[in-house]
Formats: structure tokens, C-alpha cells, sequence
């Protein structure tokens, strides 16, 4: 079981590192994203100092959501989901580790790079520590959840719309609480709980997401 | 025995058929004769209230939709998870013919609720907490619809959506909760839809009557629709 899972994982690495380009239009995207918000609300420090949590929480949201469609559809394509169906090795922990491997090269880098976002915005610099962790244990919970998204409408016309379409709600608490912490933070307190939830969010969503996509995808590979 | 032979006897859609044709008849003029008494109630008998004068009269409308809304959400789900653990297709086919009724009443209790709004509050709309999640739960219903409306081979369709449907029913008390603690950190209580203590005995007979009414409806639009549903299948 943890073998097949550490197979899977070096293989999707692998399949990335081959493509860098794929990974990089994702986080390409994110930064271009939270570009954007001061050129339409305008430079006002102040201004951006107070929208910043929320906009890095916001593009990074969308940026995770926009490398979702390509999480199964290759290996979908090319018929080696359907060996990954009949083999023996249980296909919650496949999935899991197509998440985590999918993380690894999406998630990752977008926590490395929101503190430059942070920079653009003004935003204090003690609360790096603060944004680089919200995303560090919120990003993983956009991907477990996104990839039910991704298994269901895995083959489907016009998946990419509909994918957000489905999973864009199901985003809402750890925006909330993840962008809240930050927000706590800058107001002078403890972040500590808001950390906490999204930390609960993740435990929750690893355990059982993996089950929910796995039904996901024996429901589209039928 | 003969109780449990007859359960599964109406869980074929052939069976189904017939009876749900009469249930949804009888729920039909029922929700008829309950929504005129209830209108009635509401807009002749319940008293002026003290501080908002008639406009609060919407909420014989307001509140009933929005209970619907949340309620239709759960039993949606429930068929949708039936018809998943027992591949029953009359489960699945009840689950796609309450979501357009649940939407609409989601979408009914947002409209009246910024009618309501207007007057009373001065804006069509705030980020409440119960706004909010009310929203996202429209969201939610129109994922399901369109995921369903996507997918062309109706057992794929059904499955699918029981899955949504299934992880959106986990996600809605932690939306709701998250929205509720998003709106206290931010602006605190301004806005809150606690009505008076004191509801005049009328107004309270009003509410109850027109939830019954949009009771009887929701069953009798949704079993009308799962006869459409079965005659395109079958």
C-alpha cells in the first residue's frame, strides 16, 4: 500500500518535472491574478495593506482550482487510470497520493511565493510567517476537495467551468478562515485558532476525501 | 411481512408511477387550500406589526421558503445517499426531481428576503452570515443540477450528483459556522433577522400554514417531476 502510493507519487513528480511548464503556468497565473487587484481598486496603501489577505487567499483559490482539470484527465486519456482501478493497491490511497504529488508541484510553490505577493501589497512583514502557514495548511484542503471536482467531472464537455462551478462553494470555509487568520494577525492577535481550524480541516478532508474521490472516479470510469 | 413485501413493491418506478400520480394530486389541492388559508391569515387577520407596519408581512413567504430550502437540501441528499448504497434508481430519480424545488425556494427566500430587506434594513442586501450561507447554498443546488445536466448517461448522472450531493451536505454546517464567525469578526450583530420576542398568535398560525402549504407543494412538484423523470427513463 505505502509502496504503491510512494510509486505513484515519484511517477506524477516525474511526469511533472519532464513538463515544468505545466506547474508553472498555475503559479504564473496566481501571481498575475493578485497583479491585478491594485491596477482595478487602485494604489492606496492603506487600501492594500487591508485587501491583502483576502486577495492572496482569493488568487491562490483560483489558481489551485485552475490546474485541477489536468489532475486525472492524462492518466484518463491514455488508459492508466483504468489499470490503477483494476489493480490491487486500494484507490483511496492512489488518489491521496495523486493529490499529494499534485500539491507537491502546484501548492507548494504558490506558499513559497505569496510572501512577494505579501511584499507588493505592503503587507507588515511579521505576518508573512502567518500567510505562508495559512496557505501551507489551506492549499492541501483545496486540493483534496478540488479533486472529488475533478474525478466527477473527469471526460465531461465544458469540465473546466463546471468544475468550479461545483467545487468553488465547497472553498468557502477555508477561505474564510484561512484569509481570517491573517486578518487576526494583523489586528494585533493570536491566529492561533484560526490556524487550528484549518489544521482540523485538513485532517478531515485527508481522511475522507480520498474515499469520496475514489467513488468519484469508479462512478466516471464506468 | 406484507408491510416490508409492499415498501419494496413501490420502489420499482413502474409501481411508483400510479401512486405518485395520486399522492402528488391530493398534495396538489392540499397545498392549494393551505396556501389561500394561510394568505388569508396573513394578510387579513395577523395584526400590523409595531415597528415594521405591513412589510413584514412577507414573511409568511420569506420564512417558510427558507426553511424549505434547507430542509429539501438534506432529503436531496438523503435519496441521492439511498440510491447510491442500494443502486435503487427511483432514490436517485427523487434526488434530480427535489433539487430544481429547492432551488427555487432558496432562490425565493433570497428575493423576498431583499424585498424585505429594503424597507426595513435600507439595502437590498448585507453580507450576512444567513444571507450568505443562504447563497451558498443556491450555489450548491446549482452545482448539483449542472454536474446532472452535464452528464448524458442518466445512471453516471445520478451517481455523480449522490457524491455532490453527499460532500455538500458534510461541507454545509461547516460553511454555515465559518460564515457565521466571518460575520461576527467583521461587523458584529447590526443586522439581525431574531424577530420580536412576542410573535402575535395569528402571525405564528399564518407561518405555520404557508410551511405546510410549501410542504405539500415541494412533495407534489417533486413527485410530478419524478413522473416526468420515470416516463423519459422507462
Amino acid at each position: 500500500m505505502i509502496a504503491a502510493a510512494r510509486t505513484i507519487l515519484a511517477r506524477d513528480l516525474r511526469v511533472v518535472l519532464r513538463r515544468p511548464g505545466d506547474a508553472a503556468t498555475a503559479l504564473l497565473f496566481f501571481v498575475i491574478v493578485a497583479s491585478l487587484f491594485p491596477l482595478g481598486i487602485g494604489a492606496e496603501p492603506n487600501l492594500l495593506r487591508t485587501v491583502a489577505p483576502g486577495v492572496i487567499w482569493v488568487a491562490a483559490l483560483l489558481a489551485s482550482m485552475l490546474s485541477l482539470a489536468r489532475l486525472f484527465a492524462a492518466d484518463h486519456a491514455d488508459g492508466t487510470l483504468e489499470q490503477m482501478l483494476l489493480g490491487v493497491a486500494p484507490l483511496g490511497v492512489i488518489a491521496a497520493a495523486k493529490v499529494l504529488a499534485h500539491w507537491l508541484v502546484s501548492g507548494l510553490p504558490l506558499v513559497a511565493i505569496a510572501p512577494l505577493i505579501a511584499l507588493q501589497y505592503d503587507l507588515a512583514p511579521e505576518l508573512y510567517g502567518t500567510l505562508a502557514l495559512s496557505l501551507l495548511l489551506g492549499t492541501p484542503v483545496l486540493g483534496f476537495i478540488g479533486a472529488i471536482g475533478a474525478a466527477l467531472t473527469l471526460g465531461l464537455r465544458g469540465a473546466g467551468v463546471l468544475l468550479a462551478l461545483l467545487v468553488l462553494p465547497l472553498y468557502v470555509p477555508v477561505l474564510i478562515i484561512g484569509a481570517g487568520s491573517v486578518e487576526m494577525a494583523a489586528a494585533g492577535l493570536a491566529p492561533d485558532g484560526q490556524l487550528l481550524l484549518l489544521a482540523a480541516l485538513l485532517v478531515v478532508s485527508a481522511a475522507f476525501a480520498p474515499w469520496a474521490i475514489a467513488t468519484a472516479l469508479r462512478i466516471s470510469t464506468e | 411481512m406484507s408491510t416490508a413485501i409492499r415498501w419494496f413493491w413501490y420502489a420499482s418506478p413502474q409501481t411508483f408511477f400510479p401512486l405518485a400520480g395520486r399522492i402528488a394530486a391530493a398534495c396538489w389541492v392540499g397545498a392549494a387550500l393551505l396556501a389561500a388559508a394561510g394568505l388569508y391569515v396573513g394578510f387579513f387577520v395577523a395584526p400590523t406589526d409595531a415597528q415594521q407596519g405591513e412589510v413584514y408581512r412577507v414573511i409568511f413567504i420569506h420564512v417558510p421558503a427558507a426553511w424549505m430550502s434547507m430542509f429539501l437540501y438534506l432529503v436531496m441528499a438523503c435519496w441521492a445517499a439511498i440510491g447510491l448504497a442500494f443502486n435503487t434508481r427511483l432514490s436517485s430519480m427523487m434526488a434530480s426531481a427535489i433539487a430544481p424545488t429547492g432551488a427555487l425556494f432558496t432562490f425565493l427566500a433570497l428575493w423576498t428576503g431583499a424585498l424585505w430587506g429594503r424597507p426595513t434594513w435600507g439595502t437590498y442586501w448585507v453580507w450576512d452570515a444567513r444571507l450568505t450561507s443562504e447563497l451558498i447554498l443556491l450555489f450548491l443546488y446549482l452545482g448539483f443540477m449542472a454536474l446532472q445536466a452535464a452528464i448524458e448517461d442518466p445512471r453516471r448522472a445520478d451517481r455523480a450528483g449522490a457524491v455532490l450531493a453527499i460532500v455538500g451536505a458534510v461541507n454545509v454546517p461547516i460553511i454555515y459556522y465559518s460564515v457565521q464567525w466571518w460575520n461576527t469578526l467583521h461587523q458584529g450583530a447590526s443586522v439581525s433577522l431574531t424577530r420580536a420576542p412576542s410573535m402575535a398568535s395569528s402571525m405564528l398560525t399564518g407561518m405555520l400554514l404557508m410551511a405546510l402549504a410549501f410542504w405539500l407543494y415541494s412533495i407534489a412538484a417533486s413527485l410530478t417531476r419524478v413522473r416526468c423523470i420515470i416516463r423519459e427513463r422507462e
